[in-house]
């Protein structure tokens, strides 16, 4: 029993990040109909940040206010990711739209030349960032069971982020533009909107979420220059398992992705769960080939 | 007026063919031995560009798992090698893993006809399982590639993981012999770089009778408007699953040779980089022509081993930018390119006479 | 269903998640008819179109082609297989390989075994390139045989388009708007080729230009919000009240209007 709370706990935390890695790709692929194979450095960039804002609060202020840096990382991690996201929509990805295969590619160059362009920076070799002390310990359910409160407050994190996401999508002004250009390019082109600025701002967004990602994820672990592609296609699969076009459908993909990973490597191995977890999303697609929720359209291809 | 423009052109590629295969099989008398285990590499990564083009230019799909069956077809001729190599012993880290036991699927690999039909057969037929279960459904496009980048993590992640099976992050090496003549020798390595002269020109063949056939005609119409053939009463799931599996079947022969000349294969040899760097060999030499797989896969294959080994960090930045600016400014490749000069200069030779450039079609930039 | 009925759909019912693009339709076709199928946007005459081809599955109902091969259920099968059986579709917008040449574009379309081995191993026979010549004649383009599909006009696309659905020689072609988009020059000529089609083979055509429709004296079906409204001919449709309530009554706003029926 104890074990299988914490298995599905962990499962749940794991499902979170993807999540958080996945929407943005739901976003831009539903959007533009172009896969950022780039997403994945978009996360190291968040880590990355995490990272150099700790070593400015180490090196600028007193020992008390280090714990503070955390909140501040996370908004820095957005922001910088959400600049660098804007940038490589306004100079590449516009020339990709409808693209899909070529977008791939074009954006694992880019992917390629950030994580290099890290090691340049940063080193190869992984970096620690200390999480901050009142992360530490975890919530006890009953005996055996400790829930860590750095996945606690993943989960958290991951949660506020959906609903700011909810929000923006399904009640704000912005969000209503995006779903129509989504919907119909050309009909919401006439009534006067502008596909441009809401392509970049959507891909800025998805960019800064996977920044967010990135940042949650240095409560984890070290970071490297390619922690991104560890995380890369599994978020794939949550895009393609959950279907695009609905908020919904992401959720539910790394629900199931995250959870069955968990579950199958902790009954077989790590090696063969992936394998299993594989078979499982082909054999689901051969029920919904175009994930659980997809937006269906009539035109012949 | 067509035929008389049409037939020199087919002489001159004919004498090019000829004078190509002719310098491919005398290398050996004018390269020394660094050069000549280069180019074989490159001719064996013409192989699977040959594949990768039949099922990406013409086909209209992106596979980034060939480095799967690339590595499928090699660790099949590695464990004949490494069989043969050790003799009447286990193989040497099967004993470290405390195996007592050659393990039945092991055995039939003793004999290189069984090792040699396997390096098709299982990279084929697991494409055709594979595209079975997708482009039946008509899972395809995006979708479809990123299910094979996904089959690339979890082929490496099962070989790294069934270490006393595979070997493990090493993979198999340290094989010496085969039919029990040395590997080393000079004479082993200039037999197998013709046998590869000799598989890539059967490839190119085989590849050429497919695309000028009726079949290679349906699947550029499958490429154009998948679901346009359907109602002209052709099934494009079969015909991608041909294709699928051909070229599957191409990157095992590559492997295969790949082996006899590196001598090593491991799970990073097919991971995630190699398997995109055989579709950027496609998508510089230019997608849609066979030439353009051929002259790709020598080009870059030269290029990384002259630049990867010396500026490594360059290399990448150098690989990324080659991808961005191939998709974003030359779809054609390189011979895309030469094709947008000649006609050029056509163009310019005949502006007063008649306007004939119509007929002659334009490199496409395939999406 | 009398003898010479080639197509009988009965109380056939789409629905795209809920929504009854087609409900309890019934359409009888006679072997050779060329039959009109008109109605105002969002009559449910693409998809009714769509459900005998087997683009969409019907929710209920039944669609049985009495082919040459037997009488065959088509809502059971997928669409290569309806298409082999003998119903052909040519959709709205042209939809032509473009990376083909016009001659390839034919030579693939040509009625033919369709399976991978089939076409492995397929040379181009006398007869065959006769066949294609004659069929570039008859769409006139004859000196544009090696130029690439996507090269063409709009018009050249639609006529290449009708040749392939010609060679693909089905028992009945279905038409979706032939002359939608084109110029009177270019309609004029699709009206002949249509003469020409009408010939050997039963067609259904979506149409929304009357004019057109008045050209040919045959059965008309006007479908109104899925449903079957009235059948009969021309002169009859037109004078019947309903229809005209719902459709002939809006011609002068529908009449130039060349948009996508849904």
């Amino acid at each position: 029993m104890e074990i299988w709370v914490s298995q599905i706990f962990n499962g749940l935390s794991v499902s979170s990040i993807l999540l958080l890695i996945a929407l943005g790709l739901a976003i831009t692929f539903g959007l533009m109909r172009v896969i950022n194979m780039a997403h994945g450095e978009f996360i190291m960039i968040g880590a990355y940040g995490a990272y150099m804002t700790q070593q400015i609060f180490k090196s600028t202020l007193p020992k008390s206010l280090f714990d503070a840096y955390f909140p501040v990382a996370i908004l820095a991690s957005f922001v910088i990711a959400f600049a660098i996201g804007y940038l490589l929509e306004v100079t590449l990805i516009r020339f990709l739209y409808g693209r899909p295969l070529d977008s791939l590619l074009a954006t694992w160059g880019v992917g390629l030349m950030l994580q290099q362009l890290a090691r340049s920076i940063f080193g190869a070799p992984n970096v620690a960032v200390a999480s901050p002390s009142w992360l530490d310990g975890g919530l006890t359910i009953f005996t055996g069971v400790v829930l860590p409160y750095k996945r606690l407050f993943i989960i958290g994190l991951v949660a506020l982020c959906l609903f700011a996401m909810y929000m923006y999508i399904y009640r704000s002004n912005a969000g209503r533009r995006m779903r129509a250009v989504m919907q119909n390019r050309d009909m919401a082109a006439c009534l006067g909107i502008s596909t441009r600025r809401v392509d970049s701002f959507t891909f800025a967004i998805g960019s800064g979420i996977a920044g967010i990602a990135g940042c949650a994820l240095t409560l984890i672990g070290p970071i490297g220059p390619s922690i991104g592609t560890y995380y890369i296609v599994d978020a794939f699969m949550v895009v393609v398992l959950g279907g695009v076009g609905k908020l919904v459908g992401t959720v539910a993909g790394a629900l199931g992705i995250g959870v069955f990973n968990t579950l199958f490597e902790w009954w077989t191995d790590a090696s063969l769960g992936k394998v299993l977890v594989f078979l499982c999303i082909v054999a689901f697609l051969q029920w919904k080939p175009m994930g659980m929720f997809a937006v269906r359209t009539r035109s012949l291809d | 007026m067509l035929s008389s423009a049409i037939l020199p052109r087919r002489i001159w590629l004919l004498i090019g063919y000829a004078v190509a295969a002719a310098a491919l099989f005398s290398a050996p008398l004018y390269l020394n031995d660094f050069r000549l285990n280069l180019l074989a590499k490159c001719l064996a990564f013409a192989i699977v560009a040959l594949g990768l083009d039949l099922l990406w230019g013409y086909t209209g799909i992106l596979s980034l798992g060939h480095g799967v069956f690339f590595g499928l077809g090699a660790y099949a001729m590695a464990m004949h090698l490494k069989l043969v190599s050790s003799g009447s012993r286990l193989p040497d880290f099967m004993d470290w893993m405390g195996l007592t036991k050659l393990p039945w699927f092991w055995e039939p690999f003793k004999s290189f006809a069984f090792a040699a039909a396997m390096g098709i057969i299982i990279p084929a037929g697991l494409a055709l399982l594979l595209g079975f279960f997708t482009f039946r459904n008509r899972i395809r496009g995006v979708y479809f590639t990123i299910l094979t980048q996904a089959l690339v993590i979890i082929t490496v992640t099962l070989f790294v993981g069934q270490q006393a099976y595979t070997g493990g992050t090493n993979g198999l090496t340290g094989y010496t012999k085969m039919f029990g003549y040395s590997l080393k020798s000079d004479t082993a390595k200039t037999m197998v770089y013709l046998v590869t002269v000799a598989a890539l020109i059967l490839a190119f063949l085989l590849c050429r009778y497919l695309v000028k056939s009726r079949f290679g005609k349906v699947l550029r119409a499958i490429r154009d408007g998948e679901n346009r053939t359907r109602f002209l009463g052709y099934d494009p799931s079969s015909y991608q699953m041909a294709a699928f599996a051909v070229s599957a079947g191409l990157a095992g022969v590559a492997g295969m040779l790949f082996v006899l000349h590196v001598g090593i294969i491991s799970p990073t040899m097919m991971a995630i980089v190699p398997s995109i760097e055989m579709v950027l060999l496609v998508a510089i030499g230019g997608r849609g022509t066979l030439v353009g797989a051929v002259i790709g896969a020598v080009i870059m294959t030269q290029a990384k081993s002259e630049l990867s080994a010396s500026y490594p960090d360059f290399w990448l930045f150098l690989l990324g930018a080659l991808f961005i600016v191939v998709t974003v400014f030359l779809p054609g490749g390189i011979v895309g390119l030469i094709r947008q000069l000649r006609q050029m200069i056509t163009r310019r030779r005949n502006e007063n006479e008649l306007n004939l450039n119509s007929i002659v079609p334009k490199s496409n930039g395939i999406v | 269903m009398n003898s010479t009925s080639i197509l009988s759909c009965q109380k056939v019912t789409v629905s795209f998640d809920g929504f009854k693009a087609v409900q309890d339709m019934s359409l009888e076709l006679a072997a050779g008819e060329l039959r009109f199928l008109i109605g105002p946007n969002g009559a449910g005459k693409t998809t009714m179109l769509d459900a005998i081809c087997g683009k969409v599955k019907p929710a209920a109902g039944s669609v049985a082609f009495h082919g040459k091969k037997g009488t065959v259920d088509v809502t059971r099968r997928k669409e290569h297989e309806i298409a082999q059986l003998g119903i052909g579709r040519k959709f709205q917008t042209p939809s032509i390989f473009s990376g083909l040449t016009v001659e390839e574009n034919l030579e693939i379309a040509m009625s033919q075994k369709r399976g991978v081995w089939s076409t492995l191993r397929a040379s181009m026979k006398k007869i065959d390139q006769e066949r294609i010549d004659a069929e570039l004649e008859l769409i006139g383009l004859g000196d544009k045989k090696r130029l690439r599909a996507g090269l063409l006009s709009h018009g050249e696309k639609q006529w290449l388009e009708i040749g392939m659905m010609l060679l693909q020689e089905p028992e009945i072609l279905l038409l979706d708007e032939p002359v939608a988009g084109m110029t009177d020059k270019e309609t004029d000529k699709t009206g002949e080729l249509l003469q020409e089609i009408v010939r050997k083979r039963t067609v259904v055509v979506v149409e929304h230009d009357m004019e057109f429709v008045r050209n040919f004296a045959s059965k008309v079906t006007v479908m109104h919000e899925g449903k079957l409204l009235k059948e009969g001919s021309m002169d009859e449709v037109q004078r019947d009240d309903r229809v005209a309530e719902v459709y002939l009554g809006r011609k002068r706003r529908d009449y130039d209007v060349v948009s996508s029926t849904a």
